[in-house]
């Protein structure tokens, strides 16, 4: 879900750079990269290659940590013991997948200080997603059923990305999301066949997140400039409207499955195409959450980085332990 | 007071305990200061959680009046939860989160490893299996003391802090009433008493590794087994019951 390249403004395309790079070198690079095999952080690589991939991964990373938060926020209030276990193993899960991405992230030479550093800045994205609000628990089926069912479709096909440790990394995440979809469809499903009440929170809720959902897998794909050489490069498999018209097409059944209507009166079946038209996207409001003006942007970054600043000085304590005991153990 | 009577608040103590030092780990979640303490807190609080739903679900079977892990956990007001008080203390900085982390697994981890062989096979089995949780909490605590009381300037006095703070609700870990006593009669409980110098021992060699003081002694405050709490608890209820009391009816 994370991993679409977030640019502030639509269809930019940056300055080409003339590559001072060895053409051999990158010839045979291009050629392994067709041939899908891996390249690890050892192997040579093009500058731009690596940028974009740092710029990817971490982006993926800070996604999975700012996360953490709108789910967060309901960890308190989860409506039995059952389901308050589920959400914070899920909210831990996805800490962790913070954790792999950094990792793999930092083979390529970028310390996590300096990813992070560039969050806090606003000089690195994170998924637009999570700039929207978590206001009933409905919000915690519809967060587990799009949000990680749409990082569903957009990761599986990154378990074959040209980067190693990327791709390894997305094998033992995907493995993860696609338990927290099911989860979250089975909240959904729960209260969708629940009291009037909770029906309407249901229905409030894919009401609220669907477009949000949609707007996941990035711009269209005429206004991607990127999309051809990260495909050439295999750090993107499929477009992002390709993405998004397959999880149109496996969502819309889910949806009425439970009794719950697409906020989406365009929504059709194509018979022609064999999938579903659906309606415009608000790309402008896509572009606003981009530029950092979502519902709850602010709150999100105040909370990543209050928890940074506040934890400073736990984090200065464990490195002069560890000091010392290195002195101690010296002496 | 009658055996069964016992034997349901005894199941209870354990498991509000449980529950509410859980839920107040996870108030950390998102927010802990590096994303290793993140995932290690929301473990321990998951650790918890589940223990909780154990420990209720036999008081509520016990009872023999319907009521299951979830209503026991959602629909009982202040006066009826039996938690020490030390575990709904609000989690304050990250230094007082750990001294109430430490004082209480220490004593957990004492507590289940006799609990493990109570005659109360459900118990008994619960132990068994949070006895090895309980043990990564207390080492995980123990560490983070080690680590704050011996690391700057600023993390010693903020541990200090923490463990003041924290300290007067170490006795009523200790203490015996009548369903204590009756429950360790029946080889059900554990005299908790007799875990004190084993407890003063470990915690007397973290905080010399940490390069701290015991905390002066001073008068315990007590009264959570009896419903009598410190007012946090019902702040901490009216957040987590929101939603089983706002809409009784339903299922989720
Ligand atoms: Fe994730
Ligand atoms: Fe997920």
């Amino acid at each position: 879900m994370y991993t679409t390249e977030l640019q502030n403004q639509a269809g930019k395309p940056k300055a080409q750079v003339a590559s001072t790079e060895d053409p051999a070198l990158l010839e045979a690079f291009e050629a392994r990269v067709a041939a899908d095999e891996f390249i690890e952080p050892k192997d040579w690589m093009p500058e731009a290659y690596r940028r974009t991939l740092v710029r990817q991964i971490s982006q993926h990373a800070h996604s999975e940590i700012v996360g953490m938060l709108p789910e967060g926020n309901w960890i308190s209030r989860a409506p039995t013991l059952r389901r308050k276990a589920v959400l914070l193993a899920k909210v831990q899960d996805e800490g962790g997948h913070g954790l792999y991405l950094y990792a793999a992230a930092e083979t390529l030479g970028t310390s996590r200080d300096e990813m992070v550093e560039a969050l806090h800045s606003g000089k690195a994205k994170y998924s637009t997603i999570f700039n929207y609000p978590t206001l009933t628990w409905a919000d915690i089926g519809a967060i587990g059923w799009l949000v990680d069912g749409a990082a569903i479709m957009n990761q599986v096909p990154l378990q074959r990305t040209s980067y190693g440790p990327y791709a390894r990394a997305m094998v033992r995440v995907c493995k993860e999301e696609s338990f927290h979809q099911r989860q979250g469809y089975e909240i959904m499903m729960a209260m969708a066949s629940g009291t009037p009440e909770q029906k309407r929170m249901a229905q409030d809720a894919l009401n609220r997140w669907w477009w949000p959902s949609l707007m996941m897998f990035g711009p269209p794909d005429e206004n991607s400039p990127n999309t051809a050489q990260s495909m050439r490069w295999r750090i993107k498999r499929d477009t992002n409207d390709e993405l998004r018209q397959k999880f149109v097409d496996v969502t819309v059944p889910q949806a009425e499955a439970i009794g719950l209507t697409v906020p989406d009166p365009d929504l059709k079946w194509n018979e022609a195409k064999g999938g579903h038209d659906f309606g415009e996207i608000d790309w402008e409001e896509f572009y606003a959450v981009v530029r950092g003006e979502g519902p709850v942007a602010k709150e999100r970054m105040k909370a990543r980085i209050d928890a940074w600043n506040d934890g400073a000085w736990v984090r200065e304590a464990a490195l002069a332990h560890a000091a010392k005991r290195n002195a101690r153990a010296a002496a | 007071m009658s055996g069964d009577r016992a034997r349901i608040d005894y199941a209870l103590r354990l498991g509000d305990d449980a529950l509410v030092l859980g839920q107040r780990l996870g108030e950390w979640c998102g927010h802990a200061p590096m994303l290793e303490v993140d995932l290690g807190l929301a473990n321990i609080a998951l650790d918890l959680i589940g223990q909780a739903q154990h420990f209720l679900a036999h008081a509520g079977a016990l009872e023999g009046h319907g009521r299951d892990a979830d209503k026991l956990a959602f629909r009982r007001d202040v006066l009826d939860f039996k938690n020490c008080l030390l575990v709904e203390q609000p989690n304050g900085d990250f230094a007082q989160t750990i001294a109430r982390q430490a004082l209480f697994s220490t004593w957990h981890e004492l507590m289940l490893q006799r609990l493990q062989g109570s005659s109360d096979t459900a118990i008994a089995a619960v132990a068994q299996k949070a006895v090895k949780e309980v043990a990564y909490h207390a080492s995980f605590a123990r560490e983070w003391v080690v680590r704050l009381g011996d690391g700057t300037a600023e993390s010693r006095q903020r541990m200090v802090d923490g463990l003041d703070w924290m300290w007067r609700f170490v006795d009523e870990l200790f203490a015996m009433d009548l369903v204590d006593q009756a429950m360790a009669e029946a080889g059900v409980g554990v005299d908790k008493s007799t875990l004190r110098p084993e407890w003063d021992h470990l915690i007397d060699a973290m905080l010399a590794e940490a390069t701290l003081e015991r905390p002066a002694p001073r008068r315990g405050v007590m009264g959570g087994r009896e419903g009598r709490h410190s007012e946090h608890l019902g702040h901490m209820l009216s957040e987590m019951q929101f939603l089983q009391r706002a809409y009784p009816d339903a299922v989720w």
